[in-house]
């Protein structure tokens, strides 16, 4: 199967031509946050104020990175589990990102909001931190710092090697790639 | 009797919190490798490819495997004829973590309370399990745990009148609810009998053990096979996309129970299982 090229920012228009499967390669600015970067940013909102970075069409990364050794843009940086953001990422999109890279199941609010608001959610290989950091070449620290691992990052990426998960009107991978897979084993086995 | 310094402990800590992150075991390895020859799937091929490729990444660059480097779980098998010197034991161990961590650009992922958070900074305090065996030796294993399959683990008490069927419906059912969460494919630690607390520690235990080892009584052996072989047949596959290989291996432990009991915990892990062991 092709691989999709695809370029930052992520529009409406270039979220509905993804779709559930496509595996897909991507260039652009992204932005990492995690559980306690995601409370942060909500709270934030709740108080009226901005955010760190433009949400407009971003594209947030879940990842909790390891520290880089000297000469690495950024250590280890494979995706986190996706689940425990559910609770902020309908709050996310509302206010204009749009783009979700991670790892595992979400709720049905979050596919919700993503037909809402055209969101698209990107499955990294979790557990492929080293390999997945080779395609990112920039890093740099915009806000919490005080988190650690979990501060906001704005990351370049280029050619970062995904999957559509879950795509803006809301097909999934997980369920059809299962189910897909299934079928063909029963016709094999002459079930 | 022995004397170690307790320095001698930090410094193997150290060094296997830093090389167990790096360097996935040789028997995960070669299971992965197996399984990737059997895969059918584009899709499940192509993620097998690019979890073959991370690991071997990590091994000639010294870079960690995952990004999740874990709470070090460390398991001290201490001769009793040993006598530790020059400091505290806990202490030792979780200078070794705090270096480890640290010299591996690790991360730290250790909050220092469950409900108000805050990390620590250090990635201590090692969750530390000693055991007292005959000997003068001191067998020390680092296994750092990611969360991402921590989260998907489960622990239930079962009555004896569940048998066979009840623990091989629970762990089905585990596996299926873990799903795509704990970076499939999984492996599979199972701990059955004893009490509450022993079950979970079997559980965590039977991921220490090689996944090209059997329980050695050919019940438990069999028992592996077979669940293996079903967890295979539920088609989540390599994270969760589809596929022949939703785990990679199954280890069950036992220890004997109460009459009135059936105490089973099962400790999901990621295809990074990762473990290191030296002996002093």
């Amino acid at each position: 199967m092709e691989e999709k090229r695809i370029t930052l920012p992520l529009t409406a228009e270039l979220a509905k031509t993804l779709h559930a499967g496509d595996r897909v390669l991507l260039t652009g600015t992204i932005y990492t946050s995690r559980d306690a970067g995601h409370k942060r940013m909500c709270e934030a909102l709740a108080r009226g104020e901005k955010l760190p970075f433009d949400p407009t069409d971003a594209t947030i990364y879940y990842v909790g990175p390891t520290p880089a050794k000297p000469g690495q843009v950024i250590g280890s940086a494979g995706p986190t589990t996706s689940g425990r953001m559910d609770a902020y990422a309908p709050t996310m999109m509302s206010v204009g990102a749009r783009g979700m890279i991670g790892k595992g199941a979400r709720l049905p609010e979050v596919v919700e909001a993503m037909k809402k608001y055209s969101g698209v959610y990107f499955g990294a290989i979790g557990g492929a931190g080293a390999l997945l950091a080779k395609c990112i070449k920039k890093c740099e620290l915009i806000a919490y710092e005080d988190l650690g691992a979990e501060a906001l990052r704005k990351l370049y990426v280029e050619d970062m090697p995904l999957v559509v998960i879950i795509d803006s009107e809301g097909s999934n991978l997980y369920e059809e790639g299962r189910a897909a897979y299934l079928k063909e084993a029963a016709v094999k086995s002459g079930k | 009797m022995r004397e170690i310094e307790v320095s001698m402990l930090t410094d193997v800590v150290e060094r296997l919190c830093i090389a167990a992150n790096e360097h996935l075991p040789s028997d995960v390895k070669e299971a992965i490798r197996t399984c990737r020859a059997c895969e059918d799937g584009e899709i499940a091929k192509g993620v097998l490819d690019n979890i073959i490729e991370n690991f071997e990444i990590a091994d000639s660059e010294n870079v960690p495997i995952c990004q999740d480097t874990g709470m070090a779980c460390v398991f001290l098998e201490i001769g009793q004829d040993v006598h530790f010197t020059g400091g505290d034991l806990t202490d030792a161990v979780n200078e070794g973590v705090r270096r480890g961590y640290d010299k591996g650009y690790l991360r730290k992922s250790v909050v220092k309370d469950p409900i108000r958070r805050g990390n620590t900074g250090d990635n201590t305090p090692a969750m530390l399990y000693t055991e007292i065996v005959p000997g003068e030796q001191v067998k020390v294993t680092v296994g750092p745990k990611g969360f991402g399959s921590e989260n998907m683990s489960a622990i239930r008490m079962f009555k004896p009148s569940a048998g066979l069927q009840g623990i091989k419906d629970f762990i089905i059912e585990t596996v299926e609810t873990a799903g795509p969460n704990p970076c499939p494919p999984m492996v599979v630690g199972v701990g059955i009998g004893g009490t509450f607390d022993k079950a979970a520690l079997l559980a965590k235990k039977a991921l220490m053990r090689p996944l090209d080892s059997s329980n050695p009584d050919p019940y438990y052996a069999d028992l592996e096979k077979e669940m293996l072989g079903k967890i295979n047949q539920l088609g989540i596959g390599p994270q969760g996309f589809g596929g022949k290989t939703t785990a990679i291996g199954l280890n069950i432990e036992t220890l004997p129970t109460h009459i009135a009991g059936m105490p089973c915990a099962i400790n999901i892990n990621c295809h990074v299982t990762r473990h290191k062991t030296e002996v002093i």
